[in-house]
């Protein structure tokens, strides 16, 4: 996940809340960051639990949550649950309804079965109380929410809880980390271009999840493994940087990678890696060390996808293929990409998820 | 062998290019006016499937409470996930005129009119979501609000009239309000939430006049194709009388091809696919056209539609390529329709007869029979439709048969009145005027014909619109007698409108109903009040005596016409309105745009059965300079919404208004199709022209000057045309007759009385004068230019 999404949210969610707006896609992607909003500075330290919370002087964050579960009779499942926040102008918004709203909220939750993937969206303004980030650790949009249940002298986000419903699903799973924050790039300032445009990036890699998925066809109880992702930033995509795929692995080793390519015009990918060992010891790889090579290719909401990949970081002896659990997990939101559960093979073996944005 | 009788076949094209361009133009304009009418319709249809796919405001049910909704208790519904969105709505004063705030917010509103004017523009909408806001309005409001001290306005064509939409919080700020008007319910909500009143006590309501928009508009859209058919029927009448031109000329070449060996089924295929190129040709410059006409006329049928119905149909046109196909299939029917007679002669020649080249279509008196015969045959057909006829298939086939058969009947009416005015003649110049004007009148009769149609579908559909806009216009005033119009949201409101309505006002009046099954359809009976408001003014079409006296004691009621003819009913007959309380109906109101039965009986009688229900709505009277004043009054002092208090003023004017928009496009219609008439007028005389020549040689060679013979050229048409508008009249007043006594009562269960507008038939004479005046100037300038050695050659040819 890249700190490009700023734009494309801001135009997503504001612009294309009537669905007419749809049609317009990343216009405004290559926007410079405004002189405004903080811009992430290397070397400044995170801090927590502070950090969880918002950053209301960026222009986009969010809490980005995904699993890859199973139930009882092997079917696999995938679960996401996103809340981004997108500032129009710097600054926190005065509760009620002022008329200068800074922040705006939206909301992204989705199930994927191997043959089916339901999702829906929430938008909402800052200041009412629709959606928000608060302490002790909430994150909410309307009824969605990511509430941490971790004793006080815990990071909160050692254990939470995570509900979503829409028109055709809902959920309710409980979290418990069994290894510690994961911090990208140096110590968390995550680079995204050659330009220098970064971001802040941290992830909870380490979930245990357990829960209920309701389905059309009625509830099933499911467990697996889930991760959370952490990002702020200010700036865009650099003008020639069309899209991005990003993975995030986790392998039966108890091993855990992080990698993603930024799609530059010329065909090129900017890539970089965070290799994470079992107790939580991270690697961090710049651009060249990941290779990611489109495999296979799906028809996916009229366009063509690459579904599967070659991921390779010879450093660390993984060569894998990834396949996923089901080609059409698009997420047909305002702001729309495709994200959805992927299975892994070769030199390891083990399950993740997919995104991959850009795709026209 | 197949080539070379192309090339002869193709050959006779290039000698007559005139004619290939008639035969194009009739094509082009026949497809064009039918495809863009068919372009107005499947856009206007999109409109309504788009708005009923994405939760058209006005049916989604709403959230209220007395004193208006709270920013808290939208915040609780929503984070007990019920997809709930805040209105607040209402109206201030701007550049004079009133304007009305509909404030939303667009983070949660279901898709909605003006939005499509922030997309794509990060900026605009960081402004609309800002102070001091933005106001997205149509633009003729942005010109009437002018510089009124008001937020930034940006424009947006789909906003109605005399509406800004705008952000929940500028409306706050400019409504000076707190509370929210209401939350909008949307229809789809997520899986298993908990019950509303768990959450916060508001009202649901569903609105009530959840009427289905195409029902509504079909009546609209059925105007518009009938004109299409017209139009397309008038320019088929110029594609066959170039077809059977062409076709007679090239006999002699159909003769030679054939002793020289070619098949007769060769020679239909090259026919068939040389009139099927043309057709394609034509159809697609058709398309093209007519894709302007939609164009140009979409915004103003947007406008009428939006305003008369409320329905929203976007005012840009989309390209469909099922729309192109479909317009090119016609234009090919059209032609083989059209060419199908000339086909099947050719076929039927025999080889060796003589290819001697008749006057074409100079039709035997035979055929004149047979002509009139068969207009007989149709007219009465359409007559017999009328009494035994059932349903709208049997309207529609009564219509066609009678402008068939009007349309056949023409030619020998024609020539029976030149013949009786024959006495009327002066010397021989005019004798041979209406002499030379009977022999005329066959071979101009396809161009009468379809001019015959456009003047009758003008005179039929203005007095059909004409009818209903004074129908219309008096039953409003009948309907909102009162000067205004109440809707207090509760008991305690009403209290307050009572009180504070008995000193401002002259009177007020309660108007209250409940719902009731009627006759087996879920209706509404109103209890009402004996007040000279109902006596004096209610459109009653028919009742027993002393209906008032009867309605007021509670001893009958009166209905509505749906109700009334859609369940044949009869002057005192039993209705049920209650379980064991029956009445009889006393009286029929005209109750125009309502689908659903209706029926009314005196306030007491009905409290009696239903004592329990609110009377939250009332008629205040006053003097209606005051009207404005009293209004403002009473919402202040009962502290009533905005919306609750409604000027009749302003709803007569916004309805006038829409009429006036659907005259416009009728009238671009009525004028459209009067112009094929007339350029089938002129194709059918210059065609004439070369074939005249033998008649008028004699003339010249007696002495008449060119220019008199040009004279009396454009008299004949002019009175050809004056005949054939005279023959329209009743035509297109039976056609009106139809659709308003018997399509409108098939398909929307009332009818409408028809008036008369004998100024627009005066008018449409002199329409058809100019149109026949035009298209006779040529050919008639081209007399006045010829050369003498032509006439000469006349008598040199003379066999």
């Amino acid at each position: 996940m890249i700190a490009s999404v700023p734009a494309a949210i801001l135009s997503a969610a504001l612009a294309a809340v009537p669905a007419a707006v749809l049609a317009q896609g990343y216009a405004g992607l290559g926007a410079e960051a405004d002189g405004d909003f903080a811009v992430p500075q290397q070397g400044a330290a995170l801090a927590f639990p502070g950090d969880h919370l918002p950053h209301p002087d960026y222009r986009i964050e969010w809490w980005y949550l995904t699993a890859a579960l199973s139930a009882a009779d092997g079917t696999r499942y995938g679960v996401q649950w996103t809340l981004f926040r997108s500032a129009l102008r710097p600054g926190s918004d005065t509760p009620g309804l002022p008329g200068d709203t800074r922040q705006v909220w939206m909301g992204h939750a989705a199930v994927t079965t191997p043959d089916a993937h339901l999702f829906d969206e929430r938008l909402a303004r800052g200041g009412v109380g629709q959606a928000g980030v608060t302490e002790p650790f909430e994150a909410w949009i309307d009824d969605w929410t990511m509430r941490s249940t971790a004793p006080a002298d815990a990071d909160p986000l050692d254990a939470i809880t995570l509900t979503a419903r829409g028109n055709r699903f809902a959920y309710d799973l409980a979290l418990e980390a069994t290894g510690p924050l994961v911090l990208h790039g140096d110590a968390g300032f995550s680079v995204k271009s050659p330009a220098g445009q970064a971001s802040y990036y941290y992830s909870q890699p380490f979930y245990d999840v357990s829960g209920t998925l309701t389905l059309p066809e009625g509830d099933i109880e499911v467990t697996g493994s889930g991760w959370l992702d952490r990002e702020w930033s200010s700036q865009p995509l650099s003008g020639d940087q069309e899209g991005w795929d990003w993975f995030s692995l986790s392998f039966e080793s108890g091993a855990k990678l992080m990698g993603f390519g930024l799609r530059e015009s010329d065909g090129g990918h900017f890539t970089s890696a965070t290799w994470i060992a079992p107790d939580g010891t991270e690697t961090a790889y710049g651009d060249g060390a990941l290779r990611l090579t489109p495999g296979a290719t799906a028809e996916v909401a009229g366009r063509t996808i690459p579904v599967e990949w070659r991921v390779e970081l010879p450093d660390e002896g993984l060569d894998v293929t990834t396949t996923p659990l089901n080609p059409q997990a698009w997420m047909g939101t305002t702001f729309s990409y495709w994200e959805g559960p992927i299975a892994i093979s070769g030199s390891h073996d083990g399950h993740g998820y997919l995104e991959m944005t850009g795709y026209e | 062998m197949t080539r070379t009788a192309l090339m002869a076949l193709l050959s006779h094209w290039r000698r007559h290019k005139l004619q290939l361009a008639t035969l194009l133009t009739g094509l082009a304009l026949a497809t064009a006016l039918w495809s863009g009418v068919q372009a107005i319709n499947a856009e206007a249809r999109r409109s309504y499937d788009r708005a009923a796919a994405t939760l058209g405001q006005d049916v989604l049910d709403r959230l209220t409470a007395p004193e208006g909704v709270t920013l808290d208790q939208f915040v609780a519904l929503r984070r007990a996930g019920w997809q709930v969105s805040p209105v607040i709505e209402g109206r201030i004063r701007a550049g004079g005129t009133p304007l009305r705030i509909l404030g939303i917010d667009p983070l949660t509103a279901p898709p909605q009119a003006g939005l499509t004017a922030l997309a794509g523009d990060n900026d605009i909408i960081g402004d609309f979501l800002s102070t001091p806001g933005l106001l997205l309005v149509a633009p003729e409001t942005a010109a009437q609000i002018g510089d009124a001290d008001l937020p930034p306005t940006r424009i947006a064509p789909d906003v109605a009239p005399g509406t800004a939409v705008t952000d929940l919080a500028t409306a706050r700020r400019l409504l000076e309000r707190q509370r929210l008007s209401y939350l909008l319910v949307a229809s789809e909500q997520p899986l298993g939430l908990p019950p509303l009143s768990d959450i916060a006590e508001l009202d649901r309501r569903t609105p009530d006049e959840s009427t289905d928009l195409s029902e509504l508009t079909d009546s609209f859209h059925l105007n518009l194709t009938a004109f299409g058919l017209l139009s397309f029927a008038v320019g088929l009448f110029i594609v066959q009388s170039a077809i059977g031109l062409a076709f007679e000329q090239r006999r002699q070449s159909f003769r030679t091809l054939r002793a020289l060996g070619l098949s007769l089924r060769r020679l239909m295929v090259l026919l068939t696919a040389e009139l099927a190129v043309f057709a394609l040709l034509a159809g697609i410059a058709g398309l093209a056209l007519g894709y302007g006409i939609a164009a140009a006329l979409l915004p103003g049928v947007a406008g009428t539609l939006r305003g008369l119905y409320g329905a929203s149909v976007a005012g840009t046109l989309a390209f469909d390529p099922a729309w192109a196909a479909a317009g090119l299939g016609i234009t090919l029917a059209g032609t083989a329709l059209a060419g199908a007679q000339a086909l099947w002669r050719v076929a039927r020649m025999p080889l060796l007869a003589p290819a001697q080249p008749r006057a074409w279509a100079m039709a035997s008196a035979r055929t004149l029979t047979a002509q009139a015969g068969g207009a007989v045959a149709l007219l009465l057909t359409s007559a017999v439709l009328v009494w035994v006829g059932e349903g709208l298939i049997a309207a529609f086939a009564c219509l066609g048969a009678l402008l068939l058969g009007a349309a056949l009947a023409l030619p020998p009416l024609l020539i029976g009145a030149l013949r009786i005015a024959r006495p009327l003649a002066r010397g021989p110049v005019g004798e041979w005027l209406l002499a030379d004007g009977r022999q005329q009148v066959p071979a101009l009769s396809l161009a009468l014909m379809a001019l015959l149609l456009a003047l009758s579908a003008n005179v039929g559909v203005g007095t059909m619109v004409g009818s209903f806009r004074t129908t219309f216009t008096a039953w409003l005033d009948q309907r909102l007698a009162a000067e205004l119009y109440v809707t207090a949201p509760d008991e305690a409101a009403a209290a307050r409108v009572r009180a504070a309505g008995d000193e401002l006002a002259d009177a007020v009046v309660p108007i209250w109903s409940v719902d009731v099954d009627l006759r087996g359809r879920p209706g509404s009976v109103y209890g009402i009040a004996d007040d000279p408001l109902y006596r004096d003014n209610w459109p009653i079409l028919e009742a027993l005596p002393e209906v008032w006296d009867r309605v007021a004691a509670g001893t009958g009621a009166i209905v509505n016409e749906q109700l009334f003819r859609g369940t044949d009913m009869t002057l005192g007959a039993p209705l049920r309105m209650a379980e064991g309380w029956e009445v009889p109906v006393v009286g029929v109101y005209s109750d125009y745009g309502n689908p659903a039965p209706q029926a009314m009986i005196g306030s007491d009688a009905l409290s009696r059965r239903y004592p329990d229900v609110p009377r939250l709505r009332f008629a205040v009277r006053t003097d209606p300079d005051q009207a404005a004043e009293v209004a403002a009054q009473l919402r202040e002092r009962a502290r009533l919404p905005d919306q609750g208090v409604v000027n009749q003023s302003e709803v007569k004017a916004l309805s006038l208004r829409v009429f006036e928009q659907t005259f416009l496009v009728t009238g671009a219609l009525n004028v459209l199709t009067l112009g094929v008439a007339g350029i089938a007028v002129l194709t059918s005389l210059l065609t004439l022209s070369g074939l005249r020549l033998p008649q008028l040689a004699p003339l010249w060679a007696l002495g008449m000057r060119p220019r008199t013979l040009a004279a009396l050229e454009v008299a004949r048409t002019c009175l050809l045309a004056l005949l054939t508008w005279a023959l329209s009249l009743p035509v297109g007043l039976a056609l009106a007759w139809v659709l308003l006594a018997k399509v409108n009562v098939e398909a929307f269960g009332w009818r409408l009385p028809m008036h008369l507008f004998p100024a627009q038939w005066i008018g449409l004479a002199g329409a058809a004068l100019l149109a026949a005046g035009l298209a006779c100037l040529w050919p008639a300038i081209r007399l006045t230019r010829l050369p003498p050695s032509r006439l000469l050659r006349v008598f040199a040819h003379d066999r």
